[in-house]
């Protein structure tokens, strides 16, 4: 007889990582097409609309793609505090306060060129951003306070800062009474690419990506910060300046939420009104962390989840099913990917029962 | 102040502090057994459904409670299948089961928005019920309350005086040492995480059945985190628990009867005061040094031996 015992695996898989992580997704869609099934609606029928929601035309493509910038800076964001081993999850509290710097410029100087209008907007919300992601860092550092709940308790207070200003003072006179600031003078807009519904916020984060990129790779900073998120206490002992390492990560993934905010704002709605908060920054959470906090990765894996994304407000139009469906389907394929990694770090051994 | 206002402001105290507290108490009973559960929010999201719609299709408000307490098992049980099955990170499988367990709640809940399902109501205990100031606030609440009262003090006698509650708690500290004592250290880590998940869902149902009697998306509003800050605020005390959720049930009792009252405060600003407080308090016992209180290996897998 035998005994099966767990070994962990000193080998790299290749291909056969990726039939895993397929599994793992095939899983978590045959539980969602469980649940259409449970509201009376046919599982298959489901999920082909899904998917021809959202890779099915090439408006649809282009609208996985305009939702996968904010996604994209956010998740690059997370990633980078991810890589410190520092929880942020409050992606979401940093775009809401990258939108509010970003509107700010907007107007209160509007008219002036785009040549000036816009990189002012972005210094604005890389500022605001990135502070609300250092106040938690500074906790943390000071009085130890865990970043997890600070990030997200500053998530609440960020959307309710939000709020305040459109329901109040920066309410637009000629709204209707509707919660939304003026719209942007033209200066404050970033404009669309070529023909396309697509805007140039695109060529920030392709920017973006690319500056992180060759930061961990060839900077010494963006090594020590990945040294320090392996082993903190080797970090401490080659004297690596971890305080330091923390503030500045912390500050970097809070201004690129902030860019996405920004982005949002300015190219989307044009606008600041309480419907920007969509929830990417926990989308890009389950973003950064499938794509292992790989730039790459995250471009490829926020494409994905903006199709998830524009995939359910199809299903919502054909089928009425809840948006929360998008939820359920993120959630579950964070975890079976989570249970599948499992079989990449461990393997079973056969030991003959003594 | 005077009485006519305090003691109804008291009584709402405790009304507002009970889904907190037994969310606490879910959480500190799985962070005893070492194993993180930042899924509160989900599970207290999933057992406010289960307990509205059970309550509902059942008439029956105490099947309501008990489903929303196996509602939040079964969510615990999937965080203890990635975690203590796949040996998942922690942290990741608590922000997943908050994702998917609010999405369940929006999402099969969507059918029962606006209905209104029977709740529990007041009930007063003879005697008790007329001690003057006390009575009113503590003893003129409905049956949960009762309930709620009685599991802290549970909690506290097994952590302390029973063999299960040591054995629990070491698999918190050093399950490698309590493996060498012969406990098997991932059983008490399932219990701390099925347990831990019961009475998030009850916390859950509170809010459905006796705090609202309605079903609405997202009723549990970063309850959730609140709870697991005042994990900390607590320092994995039971009883220590239920001071921080009446602080906390103080402080949305006091906002909610202030935005009543028609005051120019903006109202973002009195819904800001939870989080406020919540940030303040955990900024403040984690300061004071409430990581000393910490399970050892809170977070920490059981690897398999090489």
């Amino acid at each position: 007889m035998f005994d099966l015992t767990i070994r962990k695996r000193q080998e790299s898989l290749g291909w056969t990582a990726v039939l895993i992580y397929s599994g793992a997704v095939a899983m978590a869609l045959l539980f969602s097409a469980g649940l259409l099934f449970f509201q009376g609606n046919s599982p298959i029928e489901g999920l082909s609309l899904l998917l021809e929601g959202a890779f099915g035309s090439s408006y649809a493509i282009e609208d996985c793609l305009i939702k996968a910038i904010p996604i994209y800076l956010c998740a690059l964001g997370v990633a980078i505090a991810f890589k410190l081993q520092i929880w942020n999850i409050g992606a979401e509290g940093q775009f809401a306060l990258g939108a509010i710097g970003a509107t700010w410029v907007a107007i209160t100087f509007p008219g002036h060129s785009s040549w000036v209008m816009i990189p002012s907007m972005m210094a604005a919300a890389f500022l605001c951003g990135g502070l609300w992601g250092v106040i938690p860092a500074v906790l943390k550092l000071k009085a130890n306070a865990n970043e997890i709940i600070v990030t997200l308790m500053l998530n609440y207070i960020a959307i309710l800062i939000l709020d305040y200003l459109v329901y109040g003072p920066w309410k637009s006179p000629d709204s209707f009474g509707f919660p939304m600031t003026q719209e942007f003078s033209s200066g404050a807009i970033i404009g669309k690419i070529g023909e396309t519904n697509l805007n140039w916020g695109l060529l920030i984060c392709l920017i973006s990506g690319l500056v992180i990129y060759i930061f961990f790779k060839f900077t010494v900073m963006g090594f020590e910060l990945k040294a320090s998120g392996e082993n903190v206490r080797a970090a401490r002992y080659a004297r690596f300046p971890y305080g330091r390492l923390v503030i500045i990560s912390m500050l970097l993934s809070g201004a690129f939420a902030g860019w996405a905010g920004f982005v949002e704002a300015s190219a989307t709605l044009n606008r600041l009104q309480p419907t920007i908060m969509v929830g990417y920054g926990y989308t890009a959470i389950v973003v950064a962390w499938l794509a292992r906090l790989n730039p790459f990765y995250i471009g490829i894996s926020s494409f994905l989840l903006a199709g998830l994304r524009v995939g359910v407000e199809n299903l919502q139009l054909e089928l009425q099913v809840p948006a929360a469906f998008g939820e359920i389907m993120e959630g579950l394929i964070l975890l079976t990917i989570l249970a599948g990694t499992f079989f990449i770090n461990y393997r079973f051994v056969r030991r003959p029962r003594p | 102040m005077t009485p006519d206002i305090l003691i109804p402001l008291l009584a709402a105290t405790v009304q507002s502090g009970t889904p907190i507290l037994f969310a606490t108490l879910g959480a500190i009973f799985c962070e005893k057994s070492g194993v993180l559960n930042l899924g509160v929010e989900g599970i207290m999201a999933v057992g406010a459904l289960a307990g509205f719609a059970v309550s509902y299709y059942t008439g029956s408000v105490w099947f309501g409670f008990l489903a929303g307490g196996l509602a939040g098992m079964l969510m615990g049980g999937v965080h203890g299948v990635v975690c203590l099955g796949f040996l998942g990170n922690q942290v990741v499988s608590g922000l997943a089961l908050t994702i998917l367990g609010v999405g369940l709640a929006n999402y099969l809940g969507t059918p029962l928005i606006g209905l209104s399902a029977s709740g529990f109501v007041p009930v007063d205990l003879p005697l008790l019920a007329r001690i003057p100031f006390l009575g009113p606030i503590f003893f003129q609440q409905d049956p949960l309350v009762y309930v709620s009262y009685g599991v802290p003090v549970g909690m506290w006698y097994f952590f302390k005086y029973t063999r299960a509650g040591l054995r629990l708690r070491a698999a918190g500290e050093n399950p490698d040492a309590a493996l060498a004592a012969g406990i098997h250290s991932v059983n008490y880590r399932w219990l701390g995480v099925l347990c831990g998940g019961f009475f998030m869902g009850l916390g859950g149902a509170y809010l459905s059945l006796a705090y609202t009697h309605m079903w609405a998306n997202h009723l549990t509003s970063g309850r959730g985190w609140i709870a697991v800050a005042l994990v900390i605020f607590a320092f994995w005390n039971p009883l220590r628990a239920v001071a921080g959720a009446y602080l906390f049930g103080g402080v949305m009792a006091f906002q909610f009867r202030l935005q009543a009252s028609g005051t120019h405060i903006p109202s973002s600003f009195l819904l800001m005061l939870p989080y406020v407080l919540t940030l303040s308090v955990l900024v403040f016992s984690s300061w004071k040094g409430g990581s000393s209180a910490t399970p050892q290996a809170l977070g920490v897998n059981i690897e398999p031996a090489d």
